[in-house]
């Protein structure tokens, strides 16, 4: 719509209009409330896990996005590439990690029988393994980030990745992302991480994870 | 304080020690450098939270109260006052984009006392360690959620700068 706009609309308008319209990034809503996910994630988190840091994420990403459209020159946009980073990053994974939750009333923590859950297979050996090494790697991040599962389009294989703080998942197409931030869990969990990530596969939002994975498979083919 | 202590701070102990353990029957250079980021964060973890438990003391014992002398002097020289000194350390501590430390350090090159961040459990090295905060969500969550400045407001009542003081006029005397 916008790239139309700007073919017949005056640039001085479009510019304005297209800039201001670009950077307004809102929080998404959840497809569930915010105690379906009991007992397995607590009300709680989700409640100040979305309205106050993924919001927190979406207001910095506006706020860096639309001091980056008046920078002066390359030095003062290096200068805020750290903000939208940390914020994008934090929108990006977010906003994935939302989806790929679920309630187990619907489907949460199922994985249904197809193409992701026999790629698991191909590539892990078997479903626990997979989830295993997951938690893994997930538990052993020094400092905040996400654990990941990917999609390598060069090796077109479903593999564990982890990054850091709020860096967003690049090498891979992101499939399944946990939150290991201790946001996600503290309150609940205190400091027994396995805990979580024990718990958190229950309402692992695995046709999410699929859709994903027959669309990334799809694209590099 | 009691699973931040019992917890966190005995895990980087037990870390610490394994990657030792390992590191002494490393063999050989790649070996150690696959342990150097065990040694780090374990290394790191011990390092802050032992100097963290000494930079707090209960306001009985004397914590939030900045006793005149030489740290006062600094922070007023350097900062322009106690109070701007304590704002500029909460907005650098606040900002650390993840898990981290803030630090007033002494610089042994400057001589002077400044505000620095550590990353993760990365031990503060370009500087001397004076006061440090730490940010880690497990540091705080419980008691004050996401609202971090309520934290960094609240530590202020319970920084020991009697402790503070000795290190810095340690640090002084080492450099002078």
């Amino acid at each position: 719509m916008f790239s139309i706009a700007r073919t017949v609309v005056r640039p001085r308008l479009v510019n304005s209009f297209t800039r201001a319209a670009a950077s307004i990034h809102t929080l998404p809503g959840l497809d569930y409330s915010y105690d379906a996910l009991e007992p397995h994630i607590s009300g709680e988190i989700m409640s100040l896990h979305h309205t106050k840091h993924h919001q927190t994420y979406v207001t910095g990403l506006n706020a860096a996005e639309e001091a980056y459209a008046k920078a002066s020159g390359p030095k003062e946009k290096i200068k805020l590439q750290a903000a939208l980073k940390f914020n994008g990053g934090g929108h990006i994974n977010h906003s994935l990690f939302w989806k790929n939750l679920a309630p187990t009333s619907a489907g949460g923590g199922e994985i249904p029988s197809g193409a992701l859950k026999e790629a698991l297979e191909r590539d892990f050996g078997s479903v626990d393994a997979f989830k295993n090494k997951m938690n893994t790697a997930t538990a052993a991040i020094q400092g905040s980030g996400w654990g990941w599962l990917g999609y390598s389009p060069t090796t077109s294989k479903l593999e564990i990745v982890t990054t850091p703080n709020q860096d967003p998942l690049l090498s891979h197409v992101p499939i399944i992302g946990i939150d290991i931030w201790e946001h996600a869990f503290y309150l609940q969990y205190k400091n027994v991480k396995p805990d979580y990530l024990k718990a958190i596969w229950n309402v692992i939002n695995f046709r999410e994870a699929e859709a994903r994975f027959l669309e990334a498979a799809k694209q590099s083919a | 304080m009691s699973l931040h202590h019992t917890k966190h701070h005995q895990t980087y102990v037990t870390g610490l020690n394994a990657a030792e353990e390992a590191y002494a029957k490393a063999s050989g250079p790649k070996e150690k450098i696959k342990l150097q980021a065990a040694l780090k964060f374990n290394g790191g973890g011990h390092i802050n939270h032992s100097l963290f438990w000494k930079n707090l003391a209960p306001t009985s014992a004397g914590g939030g109260e900045i006793p005149s002398g030489a740290l006062k002097e600094a922070l007023e020289r350097d900062f322009g006052s106690v109070d701007a000194f304590k704002n500029k350390m909460n907005t650098a501590t606040a900002a650390i984009q993840g898990s981290g430390w803030g630090w007033l350090g002494y610089s042994p090159t400057t001589s002077k006392l400044e505000i620095v961040t550590t990353p993760n459990q990365d031990p503060l090295l370009s500087h001397v360690p004076i006061i440090g905060i730490d940010i880690w969500e497990h540091a705080f969550y419980l008691q004050y959620k996401n609202v971090k400045p309520d934290y960094l407001k609240a530590i202020w009542n319970v920084i020991n700068f009697r402790e503070a003081e000795a290190r810095f006029l340690e640090a002084a005397k080492q450099s002078a």
